[in-house]
C-alpha cells in the first residue's frame, strides 16, 4: 500500500471496492442500498489516478460484507472490480467478481405485465450469460442495471 | 417430445417436423388414432377468453380418447379470491396428466411449468408466446407449400402480437425470409429483434405492404387492436392501411397464400374468402390434427 493510498481513510473492519470502474461508485452504492441513512461509515474516492488502470473508483464499507447477489450486480456494473475484506485494519481476504450466468432477484423486470411483477411466489431472474441482460421469463432486456435494482 | 411446450424459441427444427409429421398421419388416417390416449385427462386453465384455442383442444383429447376438465371463467373460480397462479397449477396439477394455460401476463406458463411436474403448454401467455398458434401455422404453410425457400411477410401488431413472435421464431429453423409490415409503434419488439438476428436471420421491416407484396409467398396477417391506440381516429386510420380487399391485391403474386390466426375483424375483407389465396379457415381447421398430434407426442413420454 503506498502513501496515497493510506491519506484516505483506514478502517478496521469492513470491505473496500477497489478498481471499480471510473465514474460507477454511485452505482455500486445504490446498488448496496448505501444512501447515508445508516449508520455505516462509507467513503468514497472517485476517479483516482492509480498506475495500473488509470482512473478508478474506490469504496470502503466499515463493518459491512457483500453477499454474493451483490457481488453478481457489482460484477454487471463494474466487473473488474476487486473485493477485499478488511480485518484488522489489514487485507485479509482478496477476490474478484464473476460473472454469472444469471442473477435471481436483484433486479426488477421493466415490463410490467412480466409475471415476475405479478403476486406470484418467484423471484425475478434475468440471464446475463449473453452482451445483453434479458428476462427469462419475458425476455425483455434490461440497458442498464443500475435502472432496475430492486 | 419435450415435456413442455412454452416458447418457439427453443424448439429445434426436427422437433416441429417431428409434430407436423405425426399430424400430417393423424389427418390421413384419423381413426387409426382414436383412443391412442383412452383414460387421460389434460387440464384446461385460460384466464383470457378463447374459443378456437380452447375449443380445439378440448376436440383433440376427446378425439384421442381421452377427456378434459376446465377452471371455467375467472370469475366463478378461486382465482377471484385471489389465488396466486403458482398454487392453481399446482392443485390441477394433481388431477390430470397435462395443463394447458392461456395467462394475460408474459412468462406465465414458464413460471406455471417450474411449479409442476405434469407437461405444460403454453396457449398464449399476453404478449409473449403461442407456440400450439406456431404449429398449425406451420403445418399449414406446409402444406400448401414447403418450409425452405420461401419468402413470407408477417404483417399487423407486430409489437403485442404473441401469435408473431411465436412464428418469426420458428421460421427461423428454416431456410425462409422474414417481412415484417407494421405500423410504426407497432413493430416486433426490439428484444425479438436481438433473437431474431441472433439466429442469423434477416430482418425485413416495412410499413407498406406494397413494398413487398410483389414478392411474397405467404402473408399473415394479424389484427390491429383498438386498444394500442390513444384515440378512435387515429386507430382508424391507421388500421385502414392494413387492409386486404381485393383492390390491394392487384399486384399480389397468384399463388400468394394469405394466413390469419382469427379471428378476424375488418383485416381481410369477406371478398377474399372465396379466393384461391385465402387458407385462414383451412388453417384453423388444422388446429385440431396439430394439436393431437401434440397431444399424443407429450403425453405418450
Ligand atoms: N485498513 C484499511 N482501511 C482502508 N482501506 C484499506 C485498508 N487496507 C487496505 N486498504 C485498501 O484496500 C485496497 C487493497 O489493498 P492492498 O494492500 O491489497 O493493495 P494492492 O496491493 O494495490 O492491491 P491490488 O493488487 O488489488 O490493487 C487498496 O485500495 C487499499 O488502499
Ligand atoms: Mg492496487
Ligand atoms: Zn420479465
Amino acid at each position: 500500500m503506498t502513501d496515497k493510498e493510506l491519506h484516505i481513510s483506514k478502517i478496521e473492519n469492513g470491505t473496500v471496492i477497489d478498481h471499480i470502474k471510473a465514474g460507477q461508485c454511485l452505482n455500486v452504492l445504490a446498488l448496496l442500498g448505501i444512501d447515508g441513512s445508516d449508520e455505516e461509515s462509507v467513503s468514497v474516492v472517485m476517479n483516482f489516478s492509480s498506475s495500473t488502470v488509470g482512473s478508478k473508483d474506490i469504496v470502503k464499507i466499515q463493518n459491512r460484507e457483500l453477499n454474493q447477489d451483490e457481488l453478481d450486480v457489482l460484477s454487471l456494473i463494474s466487473p473488474n472490480v476487486t473485493i477485499n475484506i478488511i480485518s484488522n485494519y489489514e487485507v485479509s481476504l482478496k477476490h474478484r467478481v464473476q460473472r454469472p450466468e444469471y442473477v435471481v432477484g436483484v433486479l426488477n423486470c421493466p415490463n410490467r405485465n412480466c409475471i415476475t411483477n405479478a403476486k406470484e411466489p418467484i423471484e425475478s431472474k434475468f440471464n446475463v450469460k449473453d452482451e445483453v441482460i434479458s428476462c427469462e421469463y419475458c425476455g425483455t432486456h434490461i440497458e442498464d442495471v443500475t435502472q432496475h435494482l430492486s | 417430445m419435450r415435456e413442455c411446450l412454452i416458447t418457439t424459441k427453443g424448439l429445434s427444427r426436427e422437433e416441429i417436423v417431428e409434430v407436423l409429421d405425426h399430424a400430417e398421419e393423424i389427418e390421413k388416417n384419423p381413426t387409426a388414432h382414436y383412443g391412442s390416449q383412452s383414460g387421460k385427462i389434460i387440464g384446461l386453465l385460460f384466464y383470457e377468453p378463447s374459443t378456437r384455442t380452447r375449443m380445439s383442444f378440448e376436440a383433440a383429447i376427446k378425439r384421442l380418447g381421452g377427456d378434459s376438465i376446465s377452471m371455467g371463467p375467472v370469475e366463478n373460480s378461486s382465482v377471484a379470491k385471489g389465488e396466486t397462479l403458482a398454487d392453481t397449477v399446482r392443485v390441477v396439477a394433481g388431477y390430470v396428466d397435462a395443463i394447458v394455460l392461456r395467462h394475460p401476463k408474459e412468462g406465465a406458463a414458464k413460471m406455471a411449468s417450474g411449479f409442476i411436474d405434469v407437461p405444460l403448454i403454453n396457449a398464449g401467455d399476453g404478449a409473449g408466446q403461442h407456440p400450439t398458434q406456431t404449429l398449425l401455422d406451420l403445418y399449414t404453410i406446409r402444406k400448401s407449400a414447403k418450409l425452405d425457400g420461401l419468402n413470407i411477410g408477417v404483417m399487423g401488431d407486430l409489437k403485442y402480437g404473441r401469435t408473431v413472435h411465436s412464428l418469426a421464431h420458428a421460421i427461423t429453423k428454416f431456410d425462409s425470409q422474414l417481412n415484417f409490415i407494421s405500423p410504426k409503434g407497432l413493430q416486433l419488439p426490439d428484444n425479438v429483434k436481438y433473437d431474431l438476428e441472433k439466429s442469423g436471420t434477416e430482418i425485413y421491416e416495412y410499413t407498406e405492404l406494397d413494398d413487398i407484396l410483389s414478392t411474397l409467398d405467404i402473408l399473415y396477417v394479424t389484427r390491429i387492436q383498438r386498444e394500442r391506440f390513444p384515440d378512435e381516429e387515429e386507430y382508424r386510420k391507421v388500421s385502414g392501411q392494413y387492409r386486404i380487399n381485393k383492390k390491394t391485391l392487384e399486384n399480389a403474386p397468384k399463388h400468394l397464400k394469405i394466413m390469419h390466426p382469427l379471428p378476424r375483424m375488418e383485416e381481410i375483407s369477406p371478398e377474399i374468402d372465396e379466393t384461391k389465396h385465402a387458407i385462414y379457415i383451412e388453417q384453423a381447421h388444422n388446429g385440431v390434427a396439430v394439436r393431437m398430434a401434440l397431444l399424443d407426442l407429450m403425453l405418450k413420454s
